[in-house]
């Protein structure tokens, strides 16, 4: 490296070949897998008022608005059609496995079913779904970061469509990220490279744009974004960005400081 | 590839005084030796690396054989790839970030932008996850019609791909037919919803409008020159023997390795595995069409090459059909807290206005006016919750993965795309082969790079 040369050695902090620091190795089970002890399911914002105004000294009723945030309710038996048959299959071969409490949560909504999973226990209930061979689950579709909001606990969620190629079905399976609150350090996840390979891009993805660092991936760098970029874009609290614009004489806002009636 | 002339970082010295900025320089790094060249200098690198054991490529992200913005790292030893590697990301916009900024019907204008040569995918997709959250169905007119515009475009995209992929073999022969037979279905699109691309006619609870008037004259004319056309590509490709040599057994990709790495549409399809969503879980009424699925067991180049000729041919089926069931019926669901109150009609300009709804919320109807105002600025409500929706796209399965938080804009638009999946598969379908089989191997994902980066 030459003194005129701006961009850091490979390795090197804020290189695109950073190395991470220690604590990244993927948690072996039991120790590091915190299964803490899990509320429900929290996705969506709380709002209140309207036209996200306040404090404007409102007298018409509006701003004493409530409205709290969505928490997807836990799904009774039956779940209808093959929805049983797939999660009594897993809760079977989960019990075999030694894991009986890795789905936290099942909730069938609009005619799909969602299995809420332990982060720690992620990457084993993806190989028992991918090889058991009542379930086979051969094909990861989709892995997608969910970003809730600032003010949602545990905000963060990383979800895997799984498809059956075998009985024509699918799945989902959402995990919610580990991510102590002050401690600076970085949400979590376990990564399922190992189980589905083409899960690799997709969590680059994830890590590129909310900032979920899956763990036990082999080479977790951006993959959208330049290697040097600073924070993660699809963050709630990472702003769009642009500038007004001047149309036939009146200022228009850039799209995230317009009016928003959400 | 740099265009200027590289300052030596040992001697500060100029490579090129005055000479041809395009000719090829090197310099010393600390990875090595890099020399940089632009095509028509090769001779001078390969006499300067005779005694290298490997040479590390880099291709792109400007370079005609590449297919877009797509930039590929090769480790050659020789001639023969040893390592591959695929950085994207040149393209990105942000526009699953923009989406949520928007109502969710602008939300369409976004996806349509996404992957530009299968926009009514995109689409498409992205409205059936919206109907799946607003436990809505579009009716049966205007699920037809998605399906009619859906096969034509399917049509238009392989035949972008028929196109370019053969100008990176170099037939410029292809390219032309390719692109002068996608003008002919660019035509009929712009006719039928306004516009060439990025229609955003396919909308949340229907299509924006009916379809003109002599729309099935038209449909029928374009099904006739493309059955006219069509035997030209196999005139010109199928067993054309330099054609055959260059793409069979090259990018071979088994059943079992397309599964782990998620590849789908048509390199699934080569490898063996009749996977077309169109039959496995229909959408939009296509368990009432009939068609076939072709797949072959040779999972190589020229099987994918020929699968896309024969969808062609399949699409083409699916439009004929599409026309005897279009029956008179809504294109929009009846619902006046969705469907937006105007019925536009298409003007000189391609879009237009209704006067008479202009009339009734002017001159009429105060109410009318408020209502037609909120929709349009606000947006409908969507339950929360989430949905997953995927289509059968010309490249695979397109997923649409939506969420709401219960607002009038999305909690979160993820789009599964089936060219940034599928790229993962080059690497195995490269790594070993000729440098030459880059080009093919990457030709035959069809890998569109504005739905990679998206």
């Amino acid at each position: 490296m030459t003194e005129n040369q701006t961009a850091p050695d490979p390795g090197e902090k804020g290189s695109s070949a950073e190395r991470p620091g220690p604590g990244l190795e993927p948690a072996s089970e039991g120790e590091g897998s915190q299964a803490q002890q899990h509320g429900p399911v929290v996705a969506g914002r709380s709002r209140r008022g309207m036209f996200g105004v306040s404090g404007s000294g409102d007298t018409s009723g509006y701003g004493g608005l409530r409205l709290p945030a969505y928490v997807p309710p836990a799904s009774e038996r039956p779940y209808g059609g093959w929805f049983d048959e797939v999660a009594d299959n897993l809760v079977v071969a989960l019990q075999e496995k030694g894991i009986p409490d890795a789905v936290q949560q099942i909730t069938v909504d609009r005619g799909e079913i969602t299995f809420y999973v332990d982060p720690g226990h992620l990457v084993e209930t993806c190989r028992t779904l991918r090889d058991d061979p009542a379930l086979r689950f051969e094909l990861c579709s989709s892995v997608s970061g969910v970003d809730y909001g600032p003010d949602v606990p545990q905000r963060l969620h990383s979800v895997y469509h799984l498809t059956s190629l075998t009985y024509r079905r699918r799945i989902r399976v959402e995990v919610a990220a580990d991510w102590p609150n002050g401690t600076g350090e970085p949400p979590r996840v376990p990564s399922v490279v190992e189980v589905f390979p083409t899960a690799d891009f997709q969590e680059r993805e994830a890590w590129d744009m909310f900032g979920i660092v899956y763990e036990g991936h082999p080479a977790l760098t951006r993959i959208l974004m330049p290697d040097d970029w600073d924070g993660h874009p699809q963050r709630k609290d990472y702003p769009l960005g642009g500038i007004p614009v001047e149309y036939k004489g009146a200022e228009i806002p850039p799209p995230d400081q317009r009016r928003a009636y959400t | 590839m740099s265009t200027e002339p590289l300052t030596d970082p040992v001697t500060g010295a100029r490579a090129q005084q005055g000479g041809d900025p395009f000719a090829a320089s090197a310099r010393e790094t600390t990875e090595g030796r890099v020399y940089t060249v632009t095509g028509g200098d090769w001779d001078e690198f390969i006499e300067e690396t005779s005694g290298e054991d490997r040479v590390v490529i880099n291709l792109g992200p400007q370079h005609p054989s590449t297919h877009g913005v797509l930039r590929l790292v090769l480790e050659l030893e020789g001639e023969t790839v040893v390592k591959a590697r695929s950085v994207i990301g040149y393209l990105h916009t942000g526009i699953e970030k923009n989406t949520e900024y928007r109502t969710w019907t602008q939300g369409v204008t976004f996806v349509t932008r996404m992957d530009y040569l299968a926009p009514l995918y995109n689409e498409a997709a992205y409205c059936l996850g919206v109907e799946k959250l607003l436990r809505i169905e579009a009716p049966q007119r205007a699920q037809t019609i998605r399906v009619l515009l859906m096969e034509l475009n399917r049509i238009s995209s392989h035949l972008v791909f028929l196109a370019t992929g053969a100008m990176e073999l170099g037939s410029t022969t292809g390219m032309t037919f390719g692109f002068r037979d996608r003008e002919e279905v660019l035509h009929l699109l712009e006719f039928l919803t306004g516009l060439r691309m990025n229609h955003a006619f396919i909308r949340p609870g229907g299509v924006a409008q009916d379809l003109p008037e002599n729309y099935r004259e038209k449909i029928l004319e374009f099904c006739k020159v493309m059955d006219s056309r069509l035997p030209d590509y196999d005139k010109l490709f199928s067993g054309q023997p330099i054609w055959k040599q260059r793409l069979q057994n090259v990018g071979y990709l088994p059943l079992d390795a397309c599964l782990a790495l998620g590849a789908t549409g048509p390199l699934l399809r080569s490898a063996g595995l009749a996977w077309d969503l169109r039959k496995v879980e229909p959408y939009c009424g296509y368990e009432q069409f009939d068609f076939e699925v072709p797949t072959s067991t040779d999972a190589d180049c020229f099987a994918r090459f020929l699968l896309r000729v024969e969808e062609i041919r399949q699409s083409l089926r699916i439009i004929r059909q599409c026309l005897d069931k279009l029956e008179p019926g809504p294109v929009m669901v009846d619902d006046p807290k969705i469907a937006w109150p105007a019925q536009l009609t298409i003007g000189p300009d391609g879009m237009g206005n209704s006067l008479e709804h202009v009339r009734k919320i002017m001159g009429q109807s105060m109410e009318s006016l408020i209502h037609h105002f909120k929709l349009v600025t606000e947006g409908f409500d969507v339950p929360p919750g989430q949905a997953y929706s995927p289509v059968e796209a010309p490249r695979g399965e397109l997923g649409y993965h939506v969420v709401s938080d219960g607002g009038t804009r999305p909690m979160r638009v993820h789009v599964r795309d089936p060219s940034f999946v599928n790229l993962q598969a080059f690497p195995a379908m490269a790594e070993g082969g000729l440098v030459a089989d880059v080009i093919a191997a990457v030709a035959s994902i069809d890998p569109v790079m504005g739905g990679v980066d998206r």
